[in-house]
């Protein structure tokens, strides 16, 4: 059997007996991806939509090539900025968030921000225009369309909900220079990935790995399910 | 009969070509008033302009007596509704495609009348059926049912039949002539069926190039018109 089978093996024997340090793991992961997740779909769908509703928006020749830039934002260059930035030489650096899961937060929400709003804006700009006009025309408010029309794009906005969750989730340079990948404290799936990857330690890497895919599965299922209960298939 | 519209001087321009250019017109309380003319005459825009869709670049529109000078109030809007050629339905059920009417309106929507209109239109079956895939009229119904669920007091109606079968297309005229009859509701239909419009219309106007080359009662319209435009579409020859 190869180092592969062996470490796939010891992997499962270490899942079956999940340790304390493991569970710390697991859970700051799903702590810091939620939360991050959550601020940049409550800040970003409404940008998004403001942005795709609006059609004549000042600006909008360099706004939209500026989100699509951010949508593919190099996770690690994120992290060296907002060190700097939390850095006790650093704007932010009053706030003392360097190596915590705050500053890890922070970063991870730079991340998913833009693709949340790159994407609930062109699932925005995907429903028909003539659905709003309609919607005024039976009386609706400004405030009302966008509701009706966000509502319409459901599929699209949980697609941006899918792809910043995937990519938070699953980023590592980012939250490895910001939070430093301190036992017990900002340690996350994927640094403990690289650093156990680093060590030798095959199997804990690989169970690792499982428990992160299995995560990301889990979480993406949950979607998918959503997706199918909102008609479409 | 009072005036549900007047329209004094109304030109609706883009840059220097006036889509719309009407310098008197009377739309009376309770009348079903019927459009006619070819595409491009303006009579879709008349349309959004008497929804309040859009204000017109000149001219002044007079809504149940309130001049409307710019933005008409909400309550005005809420008054007045059309229904489209292509109606633009909701990915959810049919029924919360006719409660959205009442919805947006802030009415109650646990009051029977979502039920009652989906039983009036022959969709109490369809009730719970996915709205995108119905046919285009069983849509048409649909749309007629969540604009009439809110009780306006004016309905305007785009060519609401131009691609249904003779089924549907009787069973909307009904329901537009009963809604008509029994709440008086004040009626706008623009079709391209001169029949439709004889048929249901108590005045028809002939539109063209954006001007109303003639409005009359229905009857003199088609048997004595009196502009040689107005004899020529009734002929079925073709206008430019």
């Amino acid at each position: 059997m190869g180092t592969l089978g062996r470490a796939f093996t010891d992997a499962l024997g270490l899942l079956w007996n999940m340790d304390a340090a493991l569970i710390e793991t697991v859970l700051l992961t799903l702590q810091v991806t939620l939360v991050a997740l959550v601020i940049a779909l409550a800040v970003g769908i409404p940008i998004g939509a403001a942005i795709g509703l609006t059609r004549h928006l000042p600006g909008r020749w360099l706004i939209v090539p500026l989100i699509y830039t951010g949508m593919g934002l190099p996770p690690v260059t994120v992290g060296l900025f907002t060190y700097l930035v939390l850095s006790n030489q650093g704007p932010l650096g009053g706030l003392g968030w360097l190596f915590t899961p705050s500053g890890m937060i922070v970063a991870q929400t730079i991340i998913a921000f833009p693709l949340v709003v790159g994407l609930t804006m062109a699932a925005v700009q995907g429903v028909d225009p003539n659905l709003p006009v309609q919607m005024l025309s039976l009386g609706a408010t400004r405030r009302q369309v966008a509701t009706v029309t966000l509502l319409e794009a459901r599929v699209g906005v949980t697609a941006a909900v899918v792809a910043a969750y995937g990519a938070i989730i699953s980023e590592v340079g980012a939250v490895m220079l910001v939070g430093g990948n301190i036992e017990g404290e900002t340690r996350v799936l994927t640094t403990a990935i690289v650093l156990e990857t680093r060590k030798g330690n095959f199997a804990l890497a690989l169970s690792l790995g499982i428990i992160l895919l299995s995560l990301a599965f889990l979480t993406n299922f949950a979607f998918h399910r959503l997706q199918v209960h909102q008609g479409v298939r | 009969m009072t005036a549900t519209y007047e329209l004094a001087d109304v030109r609706h321009c883009y840059g220097d070509r006036c889509v719309v250019d009407i310098p008197t017109l009377e739309v009376r309380s309770g009348e079903i008033l019927g459009l006619v003319g070819p595409s491009g005459a303006g009579k879709s825009t008349l349309l959004r302009l008497l929804n309040f869709l859009e204000t017109p670049t000149h001219g002044l529109i007079t809504y149940a007596g309130v001049e409307i000078g710019g933005d008409a109030s909400l309550a005005t809007r809420r008054d007045v509704t059309t229904v489209f050629q292509r109606p633009m339905l909701l990915r959810r059920s049919v029924a919360a495609n006719v409660r959205i009417g009442r919805k947006l309106h802030g009415l109650d929507t646990k009051d029977g009348s979502t039920e009652r209109w989906l039983e009036k239109l022959g969709l109490t079956d369809l009730a719970d059926a996915p709205a995108r895939t119905l046919s285009a009229g069983e849509a048409q119904r649909v749309a007629l049912a969540r604009a009439l669920v809110v009780e306006p007091s004016v309905l305007l109606l785009d060519e609401p039949t131009g691609n249904l079968d003779p089924y549907n297309v009787g069973l909307l005229e009904e329901i537009v002539r009963s809604e008509n009859a029994e709440r008086g509701t004040t009626i706008i239909v623009i079709t391209h069926d001169v029949f439709q419009a004889r048929r249901l219309a108590d005045r028809t106007g002939l539109m063209v190039s954006g001007r109303m080359v003639e409005l009359a009662a229905t009857e003199a319209f088609f048997s004595a018109p009196q502009q040689p435009q107005t004899a020529a579409f009734v002929r079925g020859d073709l206008l430019i």
